[in-house]
């Protein structure tokens, strides 16, 4: 994507739910600051983010990967102002993405994952779940484009997402886009939003979990899926608890 | 131990509130087996669902007394941490949590209310091992999601190795015998004696069957219809029920 000579506003499709004021507030540099990372044929990176703070925040990433490379990135998205990650991947040969994200948090914050992945030549595949808990009238977006060129046959992709809202007045948008011109792909993608199960929230209570136990064990059950491909234990447990302690914030 | 008097209480529905509970009343003992028999949609697990605080019925009338204290003041939490245990008649499905993780946190929750130490990792499984075998289930079992992939004899089993485990003063256990195979029946109504008979502990036993009462032997037998209880007597009434059904009986009482 080339960069932009003026802020985006909310006719750009990949701002679509983003907070416009907030990211006036980061301003055009840094909007327009991309990390670049490269893999060789074969390298492999994993990389684990916990972002999100008092102000506005931004992290892109423009992955280009090799043939039969690995990319895995895991962030915990729990900022209390516009925190948005963007990443741009594109896939060599036989090439893997790997991606696990999870938006947390009350307050008015808008937290958003927005990525672009590109299979670009055959055989690659990638896998992204995302996940969202929200309260108050906090908002957790998952804008997910997969474009496979022509000749990208025997790509796999998929992508997941379910949003978690804990009151009434929070929200959750999930964006897949699809623009596939090779004809023998796999292209999945699913999304669900909904609330907390009572039924489980009353078996909880029936065994003797004070109503914030039960809420965190079951928001911590939750966000599992986000994070199973993360194999480095002590990378998972910071993810997890960062994530976590976002909920304790939540008085309900 | 538990004292039911002139409880009224109606369920929330699509077409509004619907009386269920019409003045019940009931008394079980310390150290007592007290069984609840009834016909459908006479407000058995209704019963165990207003004891143990399931949120969807509202109590318009009565009181209940546990251990001294006004049972209906307390949050669902609060009543499982006082002793009370409700097995249910279908165990809900937890995706993502381990019944150990479940099942530890739930223990040293009620602990922590009751002002107790938590247990640690290392006394918790070795009392959840315990338990476990004490009801014929593999260890394996333990460390699976709780409920998921469980067979309904398996959930019903799972219900009394939690009970085990949290070592309630009082258990309401509602239709535990139903999906049970012979075996498992056996296995359950054992597990049942050994965890709950005790001088301090009680039990109110709410089944359709004679055969789960043949291995509990009930102390007292209630007859519960239309929101109320009509008849208790001794487990003779359990075996004339079995005989001779609940319209003959009902019509004696």
């Amino acid at each position: 994507m080339p960069d932009l000579a003026t802020l985006p506003t909310r006719r750009d499709e990949a701002w679509r739910y983003a907070d416009i004021d907030a990211a006036g507030r980061l301003g055009l540099d840094a909007i327009n600051a991309w990390e670049e990372i490269t893999l060789g044929a074969g390298e492999t990176l994993r990389r684990c983010e916990v972002v999100g703070g008092d102000a506005p925040e931004l992290l892109r990433l423009r992955l280009t990967l090799g043939e039969g490379a690995r990319a895995e990135l895991f962030v915990t998205n729990a900022g209390r102002d516009y925190t948005r990650v963007e990443v741009e991947v594109t896939l060599g040969k036989g090439a893997h993405f790997e991606f696990g994200g999870v938006t947390i948090g009350g307050g008015e914050a808008v937290r958003e994952f927005v990525t672009t992945t590109v299979h670009a030549e055959p055989e690659a595949t990638s896998n992204q779940t995302v996940r969202s808990v929200h309260w108050d009238t906090g908002t957790g977006n998952f804008l997910g484009e997969i474009k496979v060129v022509r000749h990208a046959q025997k790509t796999d992709a998929a992508q997941d997402f379910k949003g978690l809202l804990l009151e009434a007045g929070a929200s959750a948008n999930a964006v897949p886009q699809l623009e596939i011109f090779a004809d023998d792909v796999k292209c999945a993608h699913g999304a669900t939003v909904g609330q907390l199960d009572e039924s489980a929230r009353f078996y909880m209570a029936a065994r003797g979990l004070d109503p914030q136990a039960a809420q965190r064990l079951l928001v911590q059950a939750f966000l599992g899926d986000a994070f199973v491909a993360l194999e480095d234990e002590a990378e998972h447990a910071r993810l997890l608890d960062a994530a976590l302690d976002a909920l304790g914030g939540a008085d309900l | 131990m538990l004292r039911i008097d002139n409880l009224h209480a109606v369920v929330d529905g699509p077409g509004g509130t619907k009386p269920i509970l019409k003045g019940l009343s009931l008394e079980v003992a310390a150290g007592e087996v007290h069984a609840i028999m009834g016909p459908n949609g006479a407000g058995k697990s209704t019963l165990a669902n207003v004891l143990c605080g399931k949120p969807g019925y509202e109590i318009t009338g009565g009181s209940v007394t546990f251990r001294g204290e006004d049972l209906l003041e307390l949050d669902p939490h609060e009543r499982a941490a006082s002793g009370l245990f409700l097995g249910f008649q279908y165990p809900v499905e937890i995706p993502g949590v381990s019944n150990v993780q479940f099942l530890r946190e739930a223990l040293n929750s009620q602990r922590k209310y009751r002002g107790e130490e938590p247990l640690s990792g290392g006394e918790f499984l070795k009392l959840a091992k315990d338990k476990a075998a004490l009801l014929k289930m593999d260890m394996d079992m333990l460390k699976r999601q709780v409920n998921v992939g469980f067979s309904g004899g398996e959930k019903k089993r799972a219900e009394m190795v939690q009970m085990g485990i949290l070592d309630p003063a009082f258990a309401v256990l509602d239709e535990t015998d139903s999906g049970l195979d012979i075996d498992a029946l056996r296995v359950v109504g054992e597990g049942i004696n050994s965890i709950m008979r005790a001088p301090e502990k009680a039990v109110l036993l709410i089944t359709h069957y004679q055969r789960l009462l043949d291995v509990v032997k009930p102390d007292r037998v209630s007859v519960l219809a239309d929101g109320r209880i009509i008849q208790t007597g001794g487990p003779d009434l359990a075996l004339r029920l079995e005989e001779e059904g609940y319209d003959a009986v009902m019509a004696d009482a």
